[in-house]
């Protein structure tokens, strides 16, 4: 991986030097996709930075927020501020959790001046993992192969809360091997949804018919997005309806980490 | 029709099997989106003019008593009226009062959303005045005795077979052999039945998509002319409008209007926009005598000064819905409401009470399609959001999901409980499902399975994992 020399000191830093990077795993990385998570410290060490994983993370709180329980969001917004703030960047493996973080832990904690200020701090330093690579540490490619032909879905919290359109891309062009087809309605949405998916299961399941038949109609081989729920979603459709299209995450991708199974496929004993 | 917002699941599920729906859905998600886009990349200035109509909204919600007694004085002064109805039941009473003291005995209507809300036409016949919808839509909903399924287009579920099976049914006078295959075959008809309504009528009522206070003027903007007709021809118009629908001036109302046809249509402007200020002056050829405008609050006002303030500013384009992913999958009478979409999902909790509309909000993605295209700026995911809030501490979702949200999140209030729960059943469901990849069942997760296969964990946990990498 190459990136420019100015912010932050990366690997030609002293150690003490380099900045200290929080990985906030989320929820659904730590419980059904690890390799995502190595997938990011490999990409955020690469890149020259000290990688931490602070215990004190489990959710951003987000289905209790989003559910309108107000006040179990805010305990564990508090929870996962308190475990941030002494980073220097949070960086998650999802537009989802990280838009969580920088965009709406400000507004859920806006009634208490005290959290108030630690949340728009932490909210300042928190990005998702292409926008932190392409964004501040200005990096323009990576080293990894990948010889598919692939479609990128945008994830809407991603897409529509932090602006992430350009910077997968960017970086997934890098790749060798990798080749883009063309995703009708690439900006829409799968029908995840966080609990939308399981209390309307059947508006859901027509969202997300819609969108893998587009990725089916693509001809790609792999399909990419930036967030585990969105592709569990889209990877557990494709898989129901029998289809050939394997799932990834692009942070394994941009990590080189594609040898073992896809999201969905057999995992063979080790 | 007896839908609610409370049977959304129900009523979603019929739209998600009607297959007539459906294939208009997939042509309304696919055509206006596109048609949008195009109007708004035709237009430099799109986004500016977006910033700007939400400013001058803004304003004239922080000033609305301001503006509503200029729009009141200015239409007395041109010798109509203004009717302050705080409540449907007040404006209907007002309406057939008019209608009443001018023996009328028909009342055609050009499109208007409001008069949905307040239901009028079942007002008028259950006192023996006959309104006659004059919208193509609306006429054919009428006919059915539906209601609308999209505030633009409200006969959108319906294909030209189905009007056509109407048509014959309730136009018994004409030729029973007449060709009605096409489209334009069905408009003449239309046009034809409807074309002595207007001239018999003895009131017009129309909505309004803007009012100026600077004027007194009510605008209507349509692509028939029947709202024209149905305002000129009587000898009383009687326009009913929302109190959010003022604006200061005549140029603030330019400004919507170059917005209002490129969100709603992709059109640059609709086929008429008509400005009707006052009754018939002594000088004006024709005009109607009487000029009347219903003032309707029906439980608006009290969204001013709350978090759900900003949904005053919406000028019914009807973008949210033609972009939504839930609308575009369910169509518009799954909502139970007048006002379906994202729109209605906001709105409809603050005019029916959230105690009967908790589905509304909560079915959403939050994919935040609706704010990206809403010409002004509402926050509309934000603003589901705080009904979900008052509706969670209502007690109105489920009893399950509220156990279920609970647990979890007494669990990720304690990570070393949590990381150590976790990672159990991480590695039971992985060893559960290792060797196919996927779970294509899974207890308390029906929801999924249903439609989807669960992809498998891997072995364990990333913190696990991590730790020992430590």
């Amino acid at each position: 991986m190459t990136s420019s020399d100015d912010l932050p000191p990366g690997d030609a830093a002293p150690a003490e030097k380099r900045a200290n990077v929080a990985l906030f795993v989320t929820c659904l990385v730590d419980l059904f996709r690890p390799s995502i998570g190595f997938a990011t410290v490999k990409l955020l060490e690469e890149a020259g930075l000290r990688v931490s994983v602070p215990q004190g993370q489990t959710c951003c709180g987000q289905p209790a927020y989003n559910s309108g329980d107000r006040k179990n969001a805010m305990a564990i917004a508090k929870q996962t501020i308190t475990a941030l703030e002494p980073f220097d960047y949070v960086v998650a493996p999802s537009g989802s959790c990280a838009a969580m973080i920088s965009a709406h832990y400000p507004d859920l904690m806006r009634a208490d001046i005290q959290w108030s200020k630690r949340a728009r701090a932490v909210a300042m330093k928190t990005f998702e993992i292409t926008q932190f690579l392409v964004d501040v540490l200005k990096v323009e490619k990576v080293d990894a192969r990948f010889e598919e032909d692939v479609v990128y879905h945008d994830s809407c919290s991603g897409l529509r809360e932090l602006k992430i359109k350009s910077q997968p891309r960017k970086l997934l062009s890098s790749v060798d091997g990798l080749h883009f087809k063309e995703l009708m309605d690439e900006e829409g949405c799968c029908g995840f949804g966080g609990t939308f998916c399981v209390k309307y299961s059947d508006v859901s399941n027509k969202i997300v018919d819609r969108k893998t038949q587009a990725i089916e109609a693509s001809g790609a081989e792999t399909l990419i997005a930036g967030d585990l729920g969105c592709l569990m979603n889209m990877a557990g459709k494709l898989s129901r309806a029998g289809s050939s299209v394997r799932v990834r995450h692009v942070a394994e991708v941009l990590a080189g980490m594609t040898d073992g199974p896809a999201i969905g496929e057999p995992q063979p004993d080790e | 029709m007896d839908a609610t917002a409370k049977s959304f699941k129900d009523q979603a599920k019929d739209g998600l099997e009607n297959a007539t729906l459906q294939d208009a859905l997939g042509k309304l998600g696919f055509g206006f989106p596109l048609l949008r886009q195009m109007a708004a990349d035709g237009l430099p200035e799109f986004d500016a003019l977006r910033d700007q109509g939400r400013d001058i909204k803004n304003h004239v919600l922080e000033h609305l008593d301001y503006y509503l007694e200029r729009f009141e004085e200015q239409v007395t002064g041109h010798g109509g009226q203004v009717h302050w109805c705080p409540t449907d039941g007040d404006a209907r009473d007002a309406i057939l009062k008019i209608c009443q003291e001018a023996r009328a005995k028909t009342v055609t209507k050009g499109k208007s959303m409001v008069t949905e809300e307040i239901a009028i036409n079942a007002h008028l016949e259950a006192h023996g005045i006959k309104a006659i919808e004059t919208d193509l839509g609306e006429y054919i909903i009428q006919l059915r005795n539906e209601p609308p399924s999209h505030i633009v287009g409200p006969a959108i579920h319906l294909n030209k077979e189905q009007i056509a099976g109407t048509f014959r049914s309730h136009h018994k006078e004409l030729d029973p052999d007449r060709s009605l295959e096409e489209v334009p075959a069905l408009v003449r008809e239309a046009r034809e039945v409807l074309r002595q309504k207007y001239i018999d009528a003895d009131v017009g009522i129309t909505g309004a998509n803007f009012l100026v206070a600077e004027t007194g003027s009510s605008i209507i903007v349509t692509n028939e002319g029947n709202g024209d007709l149905s305002q000129s021809l009587p000898r009383i118009h009687i326009v009913v409008a929302s109190i959010e629908k003022v604006v200061p001036t005549l140029e603030d109302a330019c400004t919507f209007l170059r917005l209002l046809a490129r969100s709603a249509t992709g059109q640059e402007f609709s086929a008429y926009t008509t400005f009707s200020t006052g009754p018939k002056r002594p000088d004006d050829p024709d005009g109607p005598e009487q000029y009347h405008v219903i003032l309707l609050d029906n439980g608006r006002s009290d969204l001013l000064g709350t978090e759900f303030q900003d949904v005053l500013r919406c000028i019914r384009c009807g973008a949210c819905m033609n972009h939504c992913p839930v609308y575009t999958s369910v169509g518009g009478h799954a909502y139970g409401s007048v006002y379906p979409g994202p729109i209605g999902s906001v709105l409809t909790p603050a005019l029916a009470g959230i105690d009967q509309s908790h589905h509304l909000p909560n079915a959403s993605t939050f994919c935040g399609k609706c704010e990206e295209v809403c010409p002004m700026r509402i926050p509309l995911p934000k603003m589901m959001r705080y009904w979900r809030e008052r509706a969670f501490d209502q007690g109105q979702d489920p009893v399950a999901a509220r156990w279920a949200l609970a647990f979890w999140a007494t669990a990720a209030r304690w990570p070393a409980l949590y990381h150590f729960g976790a990672n159990v059943m991480t590695r039971l469901l992985h060893f559960m499902g290792k060797r196919e990849g996927h779970l294509v069942r899974l207890p308390f997760a029906g929801g999924w399975t249903r439609h989807r296969d669960f992809p498998t964990p891997e072995r364990a946990t990333f913190q696990s994992q991590w730790r020992k990498r430590l």
